[in-house]
């Protein structure tokens, strides 16, 4: 159990009050109410998972709330980071989420960082907390996450999504296992896709970021059976619960220190391989082919349903999948018939895959750099940024 | 006997975008290897080029992680058994 000092804890009248649902609870009682209050929690990211859990853990009465977010709220994260608000879009992320988490319990102590989690920060910010939860969408955040939260001896109560499928469960807690066990090392850039190249529903990070919220307000009050050392797998779509054992791995090496997490993940390695392996075009340059009546094959690699929100004129549609099955190559190089080749996806990273596959097949093209966003934003501003 | 391998959905389109599949095999190993013969594209997600099942992906026989179990891949499957592959998802925004 997490030790934490209720010595000095005191709740108002208007508290006991606001938490009396709480503190009618055994379980809870008013012990529990002021471990809560003493509670320091630190949240990493305030999007899909980070949002539905810190309204939670303002309305549970959690004493002390650190949020971390260096990006500000853009319109197409409403549809699932419910704690922020239209009003607040292009603003600060970390200021939209202190906005609301006060609303909801002004006695809640908010400490915004408005700055990106490096191996630099890390440790000197969780020193400052008992529990950390992980809401981040990347490998090398969430590798550091691990890391600094085993170097300082912090809870890592840890959530993520895939389109809609999702995972929690509970790292460095109690002696249990964490990340690196759990998977050693991360997958290459680009074999999994992100949120943003493959889409989530909305609601999947509401369930699995109260699951974090539950786990995380159970290790604060000591009651209960914590994931650790179990993976919980929810899928939205068959609405099922499944739970895997997680133990620790003794060929894991130990962590000593924070290392490159960018590195370590590969992504500087990739980001060189892929210019110079795969030329590129810019959105002004293929404009100019345009308008000079070039001829040229433009292909788009995005799935059907991003083809409907959007394209490129005189674009032809061959998803990834095709191309990767080989059909795709076949549907290309038909095409082709002796003119450039010119492929674009929403940001380039799909794009930049489906040429390595078509330079294998003996076919050079070019990518279009920053996608259909690029060109949304240059010359196209009816395209929905997506 | 065939055996049930539920496929998670970064890897379905490498599996006709099937979520579970039934193979045969009377060990783990030989489950997943006849798996990765029927779905050619599987093998590099899931295998190192010599063989090795990459860092990134664990297999489950049932609840266990099979790098648990005292036989590992060997182990046999029994009836009603369930593989499962969990690959690494970061999303969170």
């Amino acid at each position: 159990m997490l030790n934490l000092d209720t010595s000095q804890v005191t709740l108002s009248r208007e508290e006991m009050e606001r938490f009396s649902r709480h503190l009618i609870l055994p379980e809870v009682g008013l012990e529990g109410q002021k471990r809560l209050k003493a509670g320091k929690v630190l949240c990493i990211g305030t999007g899909g998972l980070g949002s539905p859990l810190l309204l939670y853990l303002a309305a549970a009465g959690v004493g002390r709330i650190g949020i971390v977010d260096f990006d500000v709220v853009d319109v197409s994260n409403l549809q699932r980071q419910v704690i922020h608000g239209t009003s607040w879009v292009g603003k600060p992320k970390v200021e939209s989420a202190k906005n609301r988490i006060l609303e909801i319990n002004p006695y809640c102590q908010v400490d915004v960082y408005n700055t990106a989690l490096k191996a630099d920060n890390a440790l000197e910010l969780f020193a400052e907390y008992d529990v950390i939860v992980d809401g981040t969408d990347n490998f090398p955040t969430r590798y550091l996450v691990n890391d600094a939260c085993v170097l300082t001896g912090k809870p890592n109560v840890y959530g993520s999504i895939f389109r809609f499928e999702g995972q929690a469960t509970v790292f460095n807690y109690e002696g249990g296992p964490n990340y690196r066990d759990l998977y050693p090392e991360p997958p290459p850039p680009g074999l999994v896709p992100s949120c943003a190249e493959g889409g989530v529903l909305g609601i999947l990070p509401g369930i699995i970021g109260l699951i974090q919220a539950t786990e995380t307000v159970k290790i604060l009050l000591g009651i209960g059976t914590t994931l650790s050392g179990r993976l919980l797998l929810y899928d939205a779509l068959k609405m099922t619960f499944r739970e895997l054992k997680l133990r620790k791995n003794p060929a894991t090496p130990p962590i000593t220190q924070l290392i490159d997490y960018e590195q370590f993940c590969g992504i500087p390695q990739a980001r060189a391989a892929e210019q110079t392996e795969i030329p590129e075009i810019t959105v002004d340059e293929l404009k100019a082919w345009m308008d000079a009546g070039k001829a040229f094959v433009l292909v788009d690699v995005r799935n059907p349903s991003e083809w409907e929100i959007g394209r490129i004129p005189g674009a032809h549609l061959i998803p990834l999948p095709q191309i990767e099955n080989g059909d795709g190559v076949e549907q290309v190089r038909r095409l082709l018939n002796g003119s450039e080749l010119v492929v674009h996806c929403k940001s380039g990273a799909r794009s930049a895959k489906a040429l390595k596959i078509l330079k294998a097949a003996g076919i050079e093209g070019k990518n279009l750099r920053g996608g259909i966003l690029a060109w949304a934003a240059a010359y196209d501003p009816s395209i929905p940024k997506y | 006997m065939a055996t049930k391998i539920l496929i998670p959905a970064p890897l379905r389109p490498y599996t006709d975008n099937l979520e579970a599949v039934e193979v045969e095999g009377s060990s783990v190993g030989e489950v997943m290897r006849n798996l990765i013969t029927r779905y050619g594209e599987l093998k590099r997600h899931l295998y190192t080029e010599d063989g090795k099942l990459r860092n990134f992906v664990n297999i489950y026989l049932n609840d266990e992680d099979v790098r648990n179990l005292a036989q590992g891949e060997d182990t046999p499957v029994g009836e009603k058994a369930v593989i499962s592959i969990v690959p690494a998802i970061a999303g969170g925004l």
